[in-house]
């Protein structure tokens, strides 16, 4: 729906696609025996704790029913509420901007540091400075940006990038972290042992120099309250706190999604959220402020409000969902395609059956064609979601969208597509992936959900995705040989 | 057109031509039974545990996550802190304004530390603070930074932080100590569950990383009231 005067749908920029498509970068990920370890372990442990937790809580279906008529309402109305939250942050002393995309977000926030005079920022962990790569644009303007949790430190040492929302170096183990400390950071004990909680030591020294002296922190936020301003953000090391509290100027730059309407709204989401991520009853620490409090904490305070291709998302009827994800990474950990690949596959600073569906959204859907094949639509995401966020669907539309895009282009679908749909197939299955790939331990989710799931909504576009006017097969086979080297 | 009119267009753009339910004013608007978000509300909001049972609770989901707990009777409260202070071996302690604390040991000095730069309060050995509120279900304190509580800094760059709970202060739910912090949700708020953590290398747990990396908490009993 567009009215005169309006300019064209944002496209959401940044690290939102990769440079290889996902069945390309996917090949290679499976390829590799330490990663596809790692990630098993990984997966499982924190599947495993998280089932623990919510099955302490009688009410977890009611939690998740209230979260999503929470999302919902905050979604239907976002206009009114971001003006709410705006209102009230501006009251209590804070400043506001809003950036259409990744450009002027990371123009807005090298400007604000760059007013301080520092060159130098310590930041949180957050998806969205690493969406709209902030880190890079802050460097062009000869600001370092230290990364202070730790696994974000270890993917930032390492020259690397996150594989994963919430264990962002759940790919790396202890004798790799160890080798990056002894190379890259400075004044590391040379006798650095690969004892986790030695690592951790390492990482603590190294950083609290940093924090004690910062002048201007960077974060993202986990939720915003309109109703009084209040920005919210959940952590477990301390090293949010510390750029939280200690620096003079705060910037936080959040997607516009993240606001819910009122202070009450917390009771549901400080329970959802901590149990799905970590598989904690609550994580260590959370942190909550509302624009400046005078001598306590920075009396300096910035709000970035991001678009970057959610109002593009938000017109979409079936793919708005996605906009209520509060990144819990649930959907990861259950997902046999995520636990397979890992996270770098996806190219996307959102990997995983949520980066499947945000980031062709975000980017448009011919940015990002592979990623609504990159599932087996088993279930098991939308299963775990905390916020009942219908991933299979929206997958199925998706495909649907793309392959109407191309039939208005007359093209047939991009081959990738067509992998992708070829890879699903022999990954819904454990014996036909098995074949493949000889992996261990899989099939724990597909034992419950190789099945394909109930044919979800809409209907009309399933139908054309399954109806899409596959190329003859020896070109398809071709294709594959090409560039795979062996038929599929 | 500025950014902010351009989302704020996008998004009523993107919804044109559909009613959504609600009226984009819920904030400030109280639950009432004929609201339709009360129908949302089918998760506990009321505590089931009490009394006893209900510091039991708390005392045992803090020490799960690695917090040092302290039972104490009223009267005993001075001597606990005492014990505490003298088994850390700390001797300057920050005490934020408010807090009434009984004679401390020997050799245990307190600083009045609002307003300290960071620098200053690294120095110190530890911190002594009150809370706003504890959630048993949880294992989770809450500091509001009203009187007793210091200021955000002071609860987290010493590396020791002895948090004195008083049972009048407990509840068992999140929804409960939402509620209960609703007036003071524009303070600055830290929850805190355990001491600091992470489980970023081979998602081996280690506790203590920014945060003060010893959390003990001195629970006290309501003696009767
Ligand atoms: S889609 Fe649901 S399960 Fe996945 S990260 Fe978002 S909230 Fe969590």
């Amino acid at each position: 729906m567009t009215y005169l005067g309006m300019p064209p749908p944002v496209r959401g920029t940044g690290h939102l696609r990769g440079r290889q498509p996902f069945p390309v970068a996917a090949r290679r990920a499976l390829a590799d025996a330490q990663l596809r370890h790692n990630l098993g372990n990984a997966t499982q442990t924190i599947r495993a704790k998280r089932a623990r937790v919510v099955a302490e809580l009688p009410d977890w279906e009611a939690l998740r029913d209230a979260g999503q008529a929470i999302k919902a309402e905050a979604i239907a109305h976002l206009d009114s509420y971001l003006e709410q939250l705006e209102t009230n942050v501006t009251l209590r002393g804070g400043t506001v901007h809003w950036a259409r995309d990744a450009g002027e977000a990371c123009q807005i926030v090298t400007g604000l540091v760059s007013a301080t005079g520092a060159s130098e920022v310590v930041k949180v962990k957050s998806l969205v400075t690493d969406e709209i790569a902030l880190n890079e644009a802050l460097a062009a303007a000869r600001i370092t940006a230290v990364e202070t949790d730790l696994a974000e430190l270890i993917v930032q040492l390492g020259h690397d990038w996150p594989s994963h929302i919430l264990v962002p170096a759940i790919h790396r183990n202890r004798a790799e972290i160890r080798e990056i400390f002894l190379r890259e950071m400075d004044g590391v004990d040379p006798g650095l042992t690969d004892e986790p909680a030695a690592l951790a030591e390492a990482a603590r020294l190294y950083l609290r120099r940093r924090f004690l002296s910062a002048r201007v922190g960077i974060s993202g936020a986990n939720f915003a309250i309109a109703e009084t301003g209040t920005l919210c953000v959940v952590e477990s090391e301390g090293n949010g706190r510390m750029c939280l509290t200690l620096p003079q100027t705060l910037i936080t730059v959040m997607g516009i999604e993240k606001v819910l309407p009122t202070w009450q709204d917390l009771e549901v989401f400080l329970q959802l959220l901590p149990r799905s991520a970590t598989g904690e009853r609550m994580n260590p620490y959370t942190s909550m402020w509302t624009g400046v409090t005078p001598g306590d904490g920075p009396q300096e305070f910035h709000l970035v409000l991001l678009d970057n291709g959610r109002t593009t998302a938000l017109a979409d009827p079936v793919g708005r969902q996605a906009l209520h994800c509060i990144r819990c990474s649930a959907c990861l950990n259950v997902c046999p395609v995520y636990e397979r690949t890992g996270g770098h596959a996806y190219g996307s600073v959102y990997p995983g059956p949520i980066g499947a569906v945000l980031s062709p959204q975000l980017t448009g859907i011919e940015a990002n064609a592979s990623l609504p094949y990159a599932s087996s639509l088993c279930g098991a995401c939308f299963e775990v979601c905390p916020v009942k966020i219908d991933i299979p669907s929206i997958l199925v539309h998706l495909r649907g969208q793309h392959v109407e895009a191309a039939r208005e282009r007359r093209r047939p679908p991009s081959p990738e597509a067509i992998t992708m749909a070829a890879a699903s197939w022999a990954m819904s299955r454990p014996d036909r992936f098995a074949a493949a790939q000889r992996a261990s331990g899989l099939g724990r989710v597909l034992g419950r959900g190789g099945r394909v799931r109930r044919l979800p909504p809409p209907l009309a576009a399933w139908t054309r995705a399954r109806d899409a006017p596959a190329p003859p097969e020896r070109t398809f086979r071709q294709w594959w040989r090409d560039e795979h080297g062996d038929p599929p | 057109m500025s950014a902010r009119e351009e989302i704020l267009a996008r998004i009523r753009a993107a919804r044109a031509g559909e009613t959504p339910a609600g009226d984009g004013a819920r904030g400030g608007r109280p639950l009432s039974g004929d609201d339709p978000w009360a129908r949302e509300r089918g998760y506990r909001t009321a505590g089931e545990v009490h009394g006893p049972a209900l510091l039991d609770l708390l005392a045992e989901r803090l020490a799960d996550y690695r917090a040092v707990v302290r039972r104490a009777e009223p009267a005993d409260l001075g001597a606990e802190i005492c014990a505490a202070l003298r088994r850390r071996g700390a001797r300057r302690i920050a005490v934020p304004p408010g807090l009434e604390l009984p004679a401390l040991p020997d050799g245990v000095e307190p600083v009045a530390a609002d307003g300290l730069a960071p620098a200053a309060l690294d120095a110190l050995d530890g911190v002594v603070t009150g809370a706003a509120v504890a959630i048993a279900e949880t294992g989770t304190i809450v500091l509001d930074g009203s009187p007793g509580q210091g200021s955000r800094g002071v609860t987290l760059v010493p590396d020791y932080h002895l948090c004195i709970v008083r049972a009048e202060q407990v509840v068992h739910l999140v929804p409960e100590a939402v509620a209960r912090l609703a007036g003071r949700g524009t303070r600055p708020l830290t929850w805190i569950s355990g001491p600091s953590a992470t489980s970023d290398i081979e998602l081996n747990r280690v506790e203590g990383v920014h945060g003060p990396r010893t959390l003990e908490v001195v629970i006290v009993s309501g003696g009767g009231h």
